[in-house]
């Protein structure tokens, strides 16, 4: 029975940690769907939100006001980073945008630290996790903490609204439109700033929500902690077909379902209840799936996304043609 | 209603265009004909706003366009349905009607009908994705959904490129009908035949040049256009 228990608490945790994935990869389809731009900086607007919130939280303002706070910080953040990085280099090869997302990385990363040295703090800082996002749920016999909960309807909620703005609304319509084919789109009538800015707020305020939550997970800020994120959004955007914001958040679950798959499996026989399985399965298991496999959990994800893309290279709903039509 | 004055465009150092000048009138449909890569193309891109030139000068009801955003060049009322259709593919027949009037407010009834009554298989199709489309049906989408913003002056480039027989009738019917509508009209044609048979005027170009410019009919019995683009 309790393994039907754990089995419901590590299902959770996919679904909280895929939400995470989820929220930060749209940021990325977003953008690169229209720009063609693999946006690497996207993960430093994460920790310019992290770090928002928790100077709004040193300060004891509520938490809606953090929340507030930070969402509006961090989308001014994301709509100067356009304007000032990308959108002088339109039209320029790819490969330019590419690298002025490394430069935007940088500048995040060192100016945070010089802010943080400047103010005489740490180079990191112990995040004050708030507490309806701290301390564990219980139902009956399954623990769940209690920020995996928030993740998810975060999560959920946030991914719904977006879905409802590019079916329903004009604008929304308009980025689809932008991110199949950018002159036709023009030729519509579409103005593209307005369109290519849209994405980068929405991006950047996803981003944020993102940036809270895994700062509370990791209890902890510090200049380079984009860096992990963006490169799981990366994966998670690949594997769902990059530039596709549906793909996306199927490539966001699929990656956290893969990770928590990847951290549950490894020890499964020691957990096994007695007489569940025949010793025979239980000592194979011991031996094949050790505890200790669980380490090389990030290996397996790069493994996954290498399989990925020699395998299906659009991913799991890509099958765009887009590049004949030149 | 809309004047290209000594118009030059290029690609990197490749010119494409080489001091074009024409006119179109209100009301008018006028063709430009040529062989490939003699510019017809360019010249509309360059009068939508997609392509910038580097010298001349785009009049347009009295607004000077030459370095106008296309956003605007649109919402002043001239649309641009490209060469190759350019439908959205995932998007639905009904979203990319949608997005054809993306820059008009108000709603949308009265035209989407006037786009169904002209191509009543599109209202058929309306929730299936653009690419699932045959050629030709994604043509007659490209149409309605330029039609969409209501344009004053519509820009065709080859409409019936690559379509079946039957298909370009009906895509020259339908262009025809428009006309009778009172809609000014720009047309890139490689079917000649069917272009100057249904303009009131035409340009030959060739080179990034305007070669030659008259009455269709007239172009029709010039002996360098026989025996260049109809084949006698």
């Amino acid at each position: 029975m309790s393994l039907v228990y754990y089995a419901i608490q590590q299902i959770v945790n996919a679904l909280s940690i895929g939400s995470l994935y989820a929220l930060m990869a749209v940021g990325l389809a977003m953008v690169f769907g229209i720009l063609r731009l693999i946006n690497f900086a996207h993960g430093d607007m994460m920790m310019v939100a992290a770090y928002i919130a928790a100077f709004a939280l040193f300060a004891g303002l509520p938490l809606w006001i953090v929340a507030a706070v930070m969402i509006g910080g961090t989308v001014l953040a994301g709509l100067l980073m356009e304007r000032v990085a990308y959108r002088p280099l339109r039209g320029a090869p790819d490969v330019a945008l590419l690298l002025s997302s490394f430069a935007v990385g940088a500048i995040l990363q060192n100016g945070t630290l010089l802010t943080m040295r400047r103010l005489g703090r740490p180079d990191q800082i112990a995040f004050p996790a708030p507490a309806v996002l701290s301390g564990v749920l219980t139902l009956g016999p399954i623990t769940v903490p209690r920020l995996n909960i928030v993740s998810l309807v975060a999560g959920v909620v946030l991914l719904i609204l977006l879905s409802l703005f590019v079916t329903r609304t004009t604008l929304g319509l308009s980025m689809r439109g932008a991110a199949e084919d950018l002159d036709a789109a023009r030729l519509m009538g579409i103005n593209v700033n307005r369109v290519v800015a849209t994405a980068f707020a929405i991006g950047s305020g996803l981003a944020a929500v993102a940036g809270l939550l895994f700062a509370v997970q990791a209890g902890q800020v510090n200049p380079y902690m984009g860096f992990s994120p963006v490169l799981k959004a990366f994966i998670a955007a690949v594997i769902g077909g990059f530039g596709s914001i549906a793909g996306a958040v199927l490539g966001g679950y699929a990656l956290g379902a893969l990770e928590v798959l990847l951290t549950a499996l490894p020890g499964i026989g020691d957990i096994l209840p007695q007489g569940m399985v025949s010793p025979g399965v239980k000592a194979f298991l011991q031996q094949w799936l050790p505890s200790s496999l669980s380490g090389y959990r990030d290996a397996f994800v790069f493994l996954a996304l290498i399989l990925m893309l020699l395998f299906r290279p659009n991913g799991i709903l890509g099958k765009r043609g887009r590049d004949e039509l030149g | 209603m809309l004047e290209l004055h000594d118009i030059h465009v290029s690609y990197g150092s490749i010119q494409a265009l080489n001091g074009v000048s024409l006119q179109v009138d209100k009301g008018e449909l006028v063709a430009l004909i040529g062989s490939n890569g003699a510019g017809k193309s360019t010249t509309l891109k360059t009068i939508s706003g997609l392509l910038r030139p580097r010298q001349g000068s785009l009049v347009y009801q009295g607004h000077e366009i030459t370095r106008a955003p296309t956003d605007r060049i649109v919402g002043l009322g001239i649309s641009h349905c490209p060469e190759g259709r350019r439908i959205f593919g995932s998007l639905t027949v009904r979203e990319n009607l949608l997005l054809g009037a993306v820059r008009r407010k108000g709603t949308l009834t009265e035209d989407l009908d006037r786009v169904y009554e002209l191509f009543p298989r599109l209202k058929e199709r309306l929730h299936q994705a653009g690419g699932t489309l045959s050629g030709g049906e994604q043509q007659m989408l490209a149409i309605g959904r330029a039609l969409m913003s209501r344009p004053a002056l519509l820009l065709l480039d080859e409409p019936s490129l690559g379509l079946a027989p039957l298909m370009v009738e009906r895509i020259f019917g339908v262009i025809r009908e428009l006309k009778l509508q009172g809609t000014t009209m720009l047309l890139v044609e490689q079917n000649v035949h069917h272009a100057l048979d249904i303009a009131d005027r035409a340009y030959v170009m060739e080179t990034g040049r305007v070669t030659l410019e008259g009455p269709a009919g007239e172009l029709r019995r010039n002996p360098l256009v026989e025996q260049s683009y109809l084949g006698r």
